[in-house]
């Protein structure tokens, strides 16, 4: 039921703060379709709210890409933050709980790892920075622990 | 100026956030809250997230913030009816908000502040209705 039309992925700018609400909401809707209880929701939905703010914030604009995915018999959602900014050259401090180039706390990056089971980051400096996560309808444990 | 309720009751403020905060919204929240404690002389803040069913970083700084204004400006502030998926979430991203103090239900908070409440039913009934559910 997920093939067909209805799973092509879907784009969001991320251009203001009222983008980051369209965000929050469309990831919320997604996740209830597929089926996601209510604590993997909001964990998918903060974890999202917190790299389209580094996206928006640091990248200085850009796009979320979502798509429905699916592995055995259980359904997902994997979450694409795309941005042409600045980049990052040292990817294991930007995960670093504290650690902050903004005036945030520093816990967007690493804390939606921690949020998510599968986490991807690919950045170079002056290249732009894609964040890719996928969160499954059941919890299989976080991106880190494993 | 105000898109949130500041109710005041007694010597407390009751804040009581609704549906989605965006980060404008919040910053707003944030003005309203501390400039009613100084035209009220509020001893004490209660702001019910009963209603919220996603904290972030930004949103969880905003309300610690709040609380530190506050501070600064002698009243103490309680946040009341977090969601428990709310509260699982924030662990795992690592924001305890250690300096935000938290109750139950608004009466809880009033005896936390150790204030009379002469009225809590209308704050307080959405926690009580969520713990119905």
């Amino acid at each position: 039921m997920t093939t067909g039309p209805t799973a092509a992925a879907l784009r969001l700018q991320i251009r203001s703060d009222t983008d980051l609400s369209l965000v929050r909401q469309q990831v919320r809707a997604k996740a209830q379709e597929a089926g996601f209880g209510l604590v993997q929701q909001t964990k998918v939905v903060t974890a999202a709210s917190e790299l389209a703010r580094n996206t928006l914030v640091h990248g200085g604009g850009g796009e979320m890409e979502l798509a429905e995915v699916a592995q055995g018999g259980t359904r997902g959602l994997r979450l694409s933050f795309i941005d042409s900014g600045p980049g990052m050259a040292d990817v294991d401090q930007a995960l670093t709980d504290g650690y902050t180039s903004g005036n945030g706390l520093g816990l967007g990056l690493g804390g939606a790892r921690r949020l998510v089971q599968d986490f991807q980051i690919d950045t170079r400096p002056g290249a732009g920075t894609t964040v890719t996560i996928t969160a499954w309808a059941q919890s299989l444990g976080s991106a880190v622990h494993r | 100026m105000s898109d949130f309720p500041v109710i005041p009751v007694g010597d407390v403020l009751l804040v009581s956030i609704q549906g989605e905060l965006h980060d404008a919204l919040a910053v707003r929240l944030q003005e309203s809250v501390t400039t009613a404690v100084q035209r009220r002389s509020a001893r004490g803040v209660i702001i019910d997230i009963s209603a919220v069913d996603m904290v972030d970083s930004y949103l969880g700084r905003i309300l610690a913030e709040i609380a530190g204004c506050s501070r600064l400006l002698g009243a103490d502030t309680v946040v009341v009816g977090m969601r428990p998926a709310v509260a699982i979430t924030l662990v795992e991203l690592g924001l305890t908000l250690p300096e935000l103090r938290t109750a139950r239900t608004v009466t809880d908070a009033a005896a936390v502040l150790g204030v009379a409440m002469p009225i809590t039913d209308t704050a307080s009934s959405g926690a009580d209705r969520r713990g119905a559910r």
